[in-house]
C-alpha cells in the first residue's frame, strides 16, 4: 500500500477514497450481495435485497460528521435524517424505518444535543419514517469532535433504480447545485460571519428530504429513469464521473445549463474551488430515457422543483470511455475530472 | 443582480459572441496567409496564470484553429513564490504566530516539509494558527481583536501593492501584526521570458502577448510599451473572462495584419494607459524595488518590492528576523527531472515533460507547476488540455470537422 496513514483526502468521496475502500473492504469481502440483490461491489446509494414477492428491501447507511454541526439551513441532525432518506429514494425506494447511532463528546451541551436530535426526529416524523432503534455512545473529551451521527434507513420498492446510464440518455438535475458545499466551505474557511448572503439568508444549505420529488417521479417514470443520485460529496462532477466510469460512456455536460446560485458561483470562484464539485443535500441528478426527458422536467417543475433542467447527455465512443466532457459557457470543451484531494473535509 | 455582474456575464456566458470571434480569428488567419504567402503558424503568449486558467477552463483552445497556439507564461504569483518563503511562514505558524494568507497560497506546497508540514494548510492541521483572508484589511480587523502576534503573507503582483502601501503609509496595522512582502513585479518577468525565447526562438515563433489585466489597472498599459518596442510584437492588455481573451487574440491578429506592434487595451472597462497614478505614487513611497527570487527561474533584477526603512516597524522580516534571500543563496527550488521552470517561461508545454501525468499528477504532484490550480501543469492535467479534450470532442462529433 502506497499510503502509510489515512489522510482527510481518503474521506472526501473522491479517487483516494474509492481506492482505499476497494483495497481494504470490497476486495476482501467474499459474499458481496444477497442472491438476486445489489451489494457492496456496485457503486450506488444503497443495497437491495429481494423480498421474494417482487419487491426489494432498500437499505442505506451513512455516518454524518459535518463540521460545524450547526449551519445556516440546518444542522447535523437534519442532515443525518434527510441524507439517508435521500439515499433510499435514489434507489427508487419508499423510506419506511430508520435506525440512528449517536456518538457524542464528553462535555457537549445537552441543550445543543437536544436541538440536533430534535431536528433529526422532526425530519423522520414529517416524512413518515419510523425510528425503530439505535445506539448512543459518549467518548472522552477530545476523543471525538463534538458529535457524529450514523443513520440507516430502510425502504421498499418494486422498481429499483440501479444506476446504469444508457447511450442517448439525458442528464437532468432537480435544481440549484452546490449550496450545501458552498455554505460549509465558507464556514470552515472562517468566513461565515462575513458573508452577507449567509447573514441575510440568501445562501443556506439546501438540506432536505426529496420524498415529494422522488416518490411521484418513480411512480410515474420507473424504467425510464436509468440512474438517480443525490450529488453530495464530490458534487455533480463526482456523480457524472462515477456514472461515466461505471457505464463506460462519455457524459457531455453543458455548463451553461447547470442551475447554480450566483453567490455559490462567486464564492467558489473567490476560494478557487470549482462549484461543480460542491455538495448538494437537497438535489437529485437523473439519467433519463431521452423520449421522456422533457416531460420528466415538466413534471419535476409541477412538483415544485422549478429550476429542474436537462444539463447534458450520455454519449458512446469506441476510443474514450469513462470521461465527463464539459461544454463551457462559450462553447469550448474541457475534461471535468473526478473529484480528488480534500476539497472540503467533513462536509456531511 | 448588480450591474458589475451583468457586465461580467456578457463576457463569460456568451456563446454567440464567442463563435463570432472564432470566425473573425479564422478570417484574420486566412488574410495573413494571403499576405505572407504561406499558411501562418504562430504562438501567442498568455502571460497570466489566470488567463491560462480561463483558456483551459472555457476550452478556448478547442475553439481555435490548429495553427494558432497559446503558450502560458510566468504570471502566477503563487507558483513563483520561492519555497523557502512559504517554509518561513509555516515555521511562524507552528511557533504559534497567526499567519494570514489568501485561499490559494494556503494550499501552496513547499519543496521540503517544515516539522511535517508541506503547506500552510498542513501546518494548520498540525495545530498551527493559519487563517484564510481575502485582504490585508481582514487581517488587521482580526489581529486587532485578538491582539496576538500575527503575520500577513503578502503574496501577489502589482495588483496587491496599493493596498499594502495604503496600510503602511497610514500606519493602519496594529503593533501585533506585521507584513511579509513577497510582492513580485510582472514586466521584468515578461522581459525575461521573451528574452529567453528570443535567444532560442521556438517554432512557431511568439508573435503576440496577452498582457495581465489586473496588474495593468495599477501600472497602466504603459508598463508594456518597452515590451512591444523591444520585441516588435503586439501586446494586448486583456480582461479575464473568456470573451476578453478571444478579443485579445483577435486584436493581436489584426495588428499583425496591419503591420503594427503596439500596446493595445482590450480591457477598457478597467484599464487606462497611465494606470492608477495615486496608487503608483503610494507604492513608491512605501516600497523600494529590489532584485528578487522567482521560484524555478532565479533572481530577476528589480522585480520585487521590499518595505522601505521608514515603515520597517511593520516589516515581518525585521520583527521575526526572516532574511531576504541573497543571489548566492538561491538554489533552483524545483525537483530534478521536472520541467516546471521551462513551462513557466513558455519554453515547454506540460505535455512535453516526461513526468506529466505519470510520476507527476494533481493527486501526487512532483513539481510546483502541478501543485497550485494556477500552475500551468495542474490546469492542463485537470482539464485535459494538450489534445485529449479536442480529440474526444471531435470523436463524438461535437466539433466542426476542421478541428475548430
Amino acid at each position: 500500500m502506497k499510503e502509510k496513514f489515512v489522510k482527510l483526502a481518503h474521506g472526501s468521496g473522491g479517487v483516494e477514497m474509492h481506492e482505499l475502500v476497494e483495497k481494504l473492504i470490497i476486495s476482501r469481502v467474499e459474499k458481496k450481495r444477497v442472491e438476486g440483490g445489489l451489494g457492496i461491489d456496485f457503486p450506488d446509494d444503497g443495497a437491495l435485497i429481494p423480498m421474494g414477492d417482487g419487491r426489494y428491501l432498500v437499505i442505506s447507511t451513512d455516518s454524518y460528521t459535518v463540521n460545524p454541526p450547526f449551519f445556516p439551513g440546518g444542522n447535523i441532525g437534519t442532515l443525518a435524517a434527510a441524507g439517508s432518506i435521500n439515499d433510499v429514494l435514489m434507489m427508487g425506494g419508499t423510506p419506511l424505518a430508520a435506525l440512528d447511532a449517536v456518538v457524542v463528546e464528553e462535555g457537549f451541551p445537552v441543550e445543543d444535543l437536544s436541538t440536533l436530535l430534535g431536528s433529526m426526529i422532526e425530519v423522520f416524523r414529517s416524512e413518515n419514517v419510523a425510528v425503530i432503534g439505535g445506539d448512543f455512545k459518549v467518548m472522552p473529551k477530545g476523543a471525538v469532535d463534538k458529535v457524529i451521527i450514523n443513520t440507516t434507513v430502510l425502504g421498499v420498492t418494486r422498481t429499483p433504480i440501479i444506476d446504469v446510464p444508457k447511450e442517448g440518455d439525458k442528464i437532468i438535475v432537480s435544481g440549484h447545485v452546490g449550496d450545501h458545499g458552498a455554505v460549509i466551505l465558507l464556514l470552515q474557511m472562517g468566513l461565515g460571519e462575513r458573508v452577507e448572503e449567509l447573514e441575510k439568508g440568501y445562501l443556506k444549505s439546501d438540506v432536505r428530504p426529496l420524498t415529494k420529488l422522488m416518490l411521484p417521479l418513480v411512480d410515474k417514470y420507473a424504467g425510464h429513469i436509468r440512474a438517480a443520485r443525490d450529488p453530495t460529496r464530490g458534487g455533480l462532477a463526482g456523480v457524472l464521473n462515477e456514472w461515466a466510469r461505471a457505464a463506460g460512456k462519455v457524459v457531455v455536460l453543458d455548463e451553461a445549463r447547470v442551475p447554480m446560485r450566483r453567490p455559490v458561483k462567486d464564492y467558489a470562484e473567490m476560494l478557487g474551488v470549482d462549484p461543480l464539485y460542491l455538495a448538494s443535500e437537497g438535489a437529485a441528478v437523473l439519467s433519463v430515457d431521452p423520449s421522456v426527458a422533457e416531460e420528466v422536467v415538466d413534471y419535476m417543475k409541477s412538483l415544485g422543483f422549478g429550476d429542474a433542467s436537462i444539463v447534458g447527455e450520455v454519449r458512446s465512443s469506441e476510443k474514450y470511455k469513462g470521461y465527463v466532457l464539459l461544454r463551457s459557457t462559450i462553447g469550448g470543451y474541457r475534461i471535468l475530472e473526478p473529484p480528488s484531494g480534500d476539497l472540503v473535509p467533513r462536509i456531511c | 443582480m448588480d450591474s458589475r455582474l451583468v457586465i461580467e456575464s456578457v463576457f463569460r456566458e456568451n456563446r454567440e459572441l464567442a463563435y463570432q470571434l472564432r470566425d473573425y480569428i479564422v478570417r484574420m488567419l486566412e488574410k495573413l496567409q494571403e499576405r505572407w504567402g504561406s499558411p501562418p503558424r504562430l504562438k501567442v503568449m498568455d502571460f497570466c496564470g489566470t488567463h491560462e486558467w480561463t483558456i483551459t477552463h472555457y476550452g478556448i483552445r478547442s475553439l481555435l484553429p490548429k495553427n494558432l497556439e497559446l503558450v502560458a507564461g510566468p504570471g502566477c504569483p503563487v507558483c513563483v513564490t520561492p519555497s523557502h518563503e512559504i517554509e518561513a511562514a509555516i515555521r511562524l505558524a507552528l511557533d504559534g504566530i497567526t499567519v494570514y494568507t489568501y485561499g490559494d497560497s494556503y494550499r501552496l506546497r513547499t519543496v521540503k516539509p517544515v516539522r511535517g508540514a508541506f503547506s500552510l494548510a498542513e501546518a494548520r492541521a498540525l495545530g498551527g494558527s493559519v487563517k484564510v483572508v481575502t485582504s490585508i484589511y481582514d487581517a488587521i480587523f482580526d489581529a486587532e481583536r485578538h491582539g496576538k502576534p500575527s503575520v500577513f503573507l503578502g503574496i501577489g503582483f502589482e495588483t496587491v501593492a496599493p493596498g499594502y502601501a495604503h496600510v503602511l503609509l497610514g500606519h493602519l496595522m496594529p503593533k501585533n501584526l506585521h507584513l511579509l512582502s513577497l510582492v513580485r513585479l510582472t514586466p521584468p518577468a515578461m522581459f525575461y521570458s521573451l528574452g529567453m525565447l528570443r535567444e532560442k526562438p521556438p517554432e512557431p515563433p511568439v508573435m503576440g502577448v496577452i498582457a495581465p489585466g489586473h496588474v495593468s489597472t495599477i501600472t497602466g498599459a504603459k508598463a508594456w510599451v518597452p515590451v512591444a518596442e523591444t520585441f516588435g510584437i503586439p501586446v494586448v492588455v486583456a480582461g479575464f473572462e473568456p470573451i476578453d481573451v478571444m478579443m485579445a487574440i483577435a486584436l493581436i491578429l489584426r495588428q499583425l495584419l496591419q503591420g503594427r506592434a503596439e500596446v493595445e487595451i482590450e480591457y477598457k472597462r478597467a484599464v487606462t494607459f497611465d494606470g492608477d497614478l495615486r496608487a503608483q505614487a503610494a507604492i513608491s513611497r512605501a516600497f523600494q524595488v529590489v532584485d528578487a527570487a522567482w521560484r524555478g527561474i532565479g533572481f530577476l533584477p528589480r522585480s520585487g518590492y521590499e518595505i522601505r526603512e521608514e515603515y520597517s516597524e511593520h516589516d515581518a522580516r525585521k520583527a521575526y528576523g526572516i532574511p531576504s534571500m541573497k543571489v548566492e543563496d538561491w538554489r533552483k527550488d524545483i525537483p530534478p527531472g521536472c520541467k516546471c521552470a521551462e513551462v513557466v517561461l513558455g519554453k515547454a508545454k506540460p505535455t512535453d515533460c516526461p513526468l506529466f501525468l505519470k510520476r507527476c499528477s494533481p493527486s501526487t504532484p512532483y513539481g510546483p507547476c502541478m501543485v497550485s490550480i494556477e500552475g500551468t501543469c495542474a490546469i492542463w492535467a485537470r482539464f485535459g488540455e494538450g489534445g485529449l479534450t479536442e480529440e474526444m470532442a471531435k470523436e463524438l462529433g461535437l466539433l466542426r470537422p476542421e478541428g475548430r
